[in-house]
């Protein structure tokens, strides 16, 4: 599994992992990891910690989660993204939308 | 029982073996065809067309070696299974059954259970054959018709996005021929003053999907470019029109820029591309032009961030563009070219017109092979006199020209904030006829007047600060955030077209709020056009008659003049 998604006990923080190439092959896999759980989690965290890369689909990707989540009200934080990873974030300006680390 | 009966050709020349393998072949429910040598099977093979053929080896007038070789090649890429039906032990023998093109062989005398086995395991390669065959088929259709519909695609989106000014001289760039489908798009064309806007984007994804909003894009672009809208307005309306069209995940990466020839300046806007360069040829120095922005068609029409950047630029200078493809490319151990390799290129870059050939060569040195899809092009300042923009085209006929009237507006604090009138007044004032020769002083002209009123008196600030490059920028960041502020003020704008002689006259008059200005100590500075500040004044009195300042500067009016019309 290149997604891996944890739901906390209490049911409010849903993780979302991904490891290797987090790019269009992920589409799938991604959307199901948020869209099959049953209540919406308040927070969400998308771990890059094992995401070697990552290109436009996968932005697309992040945009279809923030909607999902709620858009404007969403909170949803990028972590543990690599220098390269947040080099592609910074030039697309997505730190304005998600909260990267 | 296989599925379905097959129709099988047994070849032998013993009548009584023959008589006996038909009717094996028979109660196993299949249909027979029988020849007594190989020219007969040949020709039994010719005429029906069986599905599997039972071939003895030794036969006479023909043997069932050169049988099967011309059986094999009348079938061409269908499989006809060939089982040679061979009393031959050697292994010699055998693997010349094969080397004739047959698929198996069966000793003699037949054992109905293998012969029953082999025609089953034969057919079902045959079937494996004819599905990969039609498969195979209907791949290559629809590779035909996706090459075709992309033909016809590009050819349609040429016609929009070529109508652009692509081709001028100070122009240069790279794209694939079928950039489209990578979704990168370059789009130019000359504004009213004449000025050049640009843009290079780049849809998320790949394909017919990132073509499809190639489309309004381009034509939200040319349509407001032609009518005199500055970036800001239309990267509003590329950024609302996107929005309400694309998908969430979809959104397009773009740099706008706007080079302003008479002003000697670029605008700047750049959303998601990577860094574009400013080179100052003089120094060397190039300085990024980099992403502040999200990509088109992410945010809401509310939340959309128009703020451009203004930088100064001497004849000569070159901007520098690029798709994401140069640092994105990868070599074998995944490494990104990145933006570092991409300045040793610069540092290294001797004749600045072979740049784009040395990046191109760097890219293959890296990865190892040619990338045909990276975009890249570069604009450079010219003299405005070297760039003459083409003709506008007008579809009416002049019979209902206006010609004698007046108007009057006043754009208050909250309009001057985010609404710009001037492709407004422009084409009111284009309804004349005899101006349209002169539309692109007429626009210039209109332009500094607004942008002085503006800039200067409602605004007050200090067009000195644009002496040197920082100030320059300075100056534009200023200009935003007091904009942002402004609660009060006004510009006034007074247009009268009286008839003369046959032709006309055009007044305009534009007055502003603000403190006004020493107008004797300006107007009795030289006319020139090396400075970078008060250009706007020479080029209003370069481009207009009789211009002239009262009520202490805050009130500026000019002329044209047109002669009877042909």
């Amino acid at each position: 599994m290149s997604v891996v998604t944890e739901v906390s006990s209490d049911g409010k923080k849903l993780t979302i992992s991904i490891e290797g190439r987090f790019d269009f092959g992920r589409h799938q896999e991604f959307r199901e990891s948020y869209e099959r759980l049953g209540n919406k989690p308040e927070s969400i965290v998308v771990d890059l910690k094992k995401a070697t890369y990552l290109d436009s689909s996968a932005l697309g990707m992040l945009l279809l989660l923030r909607d999902h989540a709620g858009g404007d009200s969403s909170d949803i934080r990028v972590v543990n993204s690599s220098s390269d990873v947040k080099k592609i974030l910074a030039i697309s300006n997505f730190d304005k939308l998600f909260d990267i680390s | 029982m296989p599925l379905e009966p097959l129709m099988i050709l047994i070849a032998e020349d013993s009548a009584a073996d023959r008589m006996l393998l038909s009717s094996i072949v028979r109660r196993q429910g299949h249909e027979v065809l029988t020849a007594a040598n190989g020219a007969e099977a040949v020709e039994a093979f010719r005429q029906q067309r069986p599905q599997l053929v039972l071939m003895d080896a030794m036969m006479p007038v023909m043997d069932g070696f050169e049988a099967a070789r011309q059986i094999k090649a009348l079938a061409g890429e269908t499989l006809v299974p060939i089982i040679f039906l061979t009393s031959l032990t050697e292994s010699e023998a055998l693997a010349r059954c094969l080397e004739a093109g047959g698929d198996d062989f069966l000793a003699k005398p037949y054992n109905q259970v293998i012969l029953a086995a082999k025609i089953k395991a034969m057919d079902r390669l045959r079937r494996l054959q004819a599905t990969v065959l039609e498969q195979r088929d209907q791949i290559a259709r629809h590779h035909d018709y996706l090459l075709n519909e992309q033909r016809v695609a590009k050819a349609v989106f040429d016609k929009v996005a070529h109508s652009g000014c692509l081709n001028a001289p100070n122009i240069r760039y790279l794209q694939s021929p079928y950039a489209l489908f990578n979704g990168d798009l370059l789009l130019a064309a000359f504004t009213p003053a004449g000025d050049m806007h640009v843009l290079l984007g780049d849809f998320t994804g790949h394909g017919l999907p990132a073509a499809v909003g190639a489309m309004p894009l381009a034509e939200v672009f040319y349509g407001m470019t032609a009518k005199g809208y500055g970036l800001s307005e239309t990267l509003r309306e590329m950024n609302a029109k996107l929005k309400r069209i694309l998908p969430v995940d979809m959104f397009c990466c773009a740099t706008l820029l706007c080079l302003s020839f008479q002003r000697r300046s670029v605008e700047v806007w750049n959303g998601g591309m990577p860094d574009g360069y400013l080179h100052n040829i003089a120094s060397g120095e190039r300085t990024p032009l980099t992403a502040r922005h999200l990509p088109l068609g992410v945010l809401s029409p509310q939340t959309f961030d128009d703020r451009t950047e203004v930088f100064p630029m001497a004849v000569g200078d070159r901007v520098f563009l690029l798709s994401d493809g140069v640092i994105d490319t990868c070599d074998a151990k995944e490494q990104l070219f990145g933006v570092e390799r991409l300045q040793q290129v610069f540092a290294a870059n001797r004749q600045p017109d072979r740049l784009f050939e040395e990046i191109e060569q760097a890219l293959q040195d890296f990865r190892g092979e040619a990338r045909d899809d990276v975009s890249m092009v570069e604009v450079s300042l010219l003299e405005a006199a070297q760039l003459i923009p083409p003709p506008l085209v007008y579809s009416d006929s002049g019979q209902s020209c206006p010609l004698d009237w007046s108007v009057n507006f006043e754009f208050r604090a909250a309009t001057l904030k985010r609404f710009n009138p001037l492709p407004y007044l422009l084409q009111l004032l284009l309804e004349v006829h005899g101006l349209r020769a002169q539309s692109g002083a007429l626009y210039s002209v209109l332009a500094e007047l607004y942008s002085n009123a503006l800039e200067h008196g409602v605004l007050g600030l200090d067009s000195s600060l644009k002496r040197d490059a920082s100030g320059f920028t300075r100056y534009y960041q200023q200009r935003n955030a007091r904009l942002d502020e402004l609660q009060d003020g006004y510009v006034r704008v007074h247009l009268q077209v009286a008839p003369k002689d046959g032709g006309g006259c055009l007044t305009i008059r534009v007055e502003d709020s603000g403190k006004g200005f020493d107008v004797e100590r300006v107007m009795a500075r030289p006319v020139d056009g090396i400075r970078l500040s008060g250009r706007g004044v020479s080029l209003i009195r370069q481009l207009s008659r009789n211009a002239s300042w009262s009520d202490e500067g805050r009130s500026a009016r000019v002329e044209f003049f047109w002669e009877a019309l042909a």
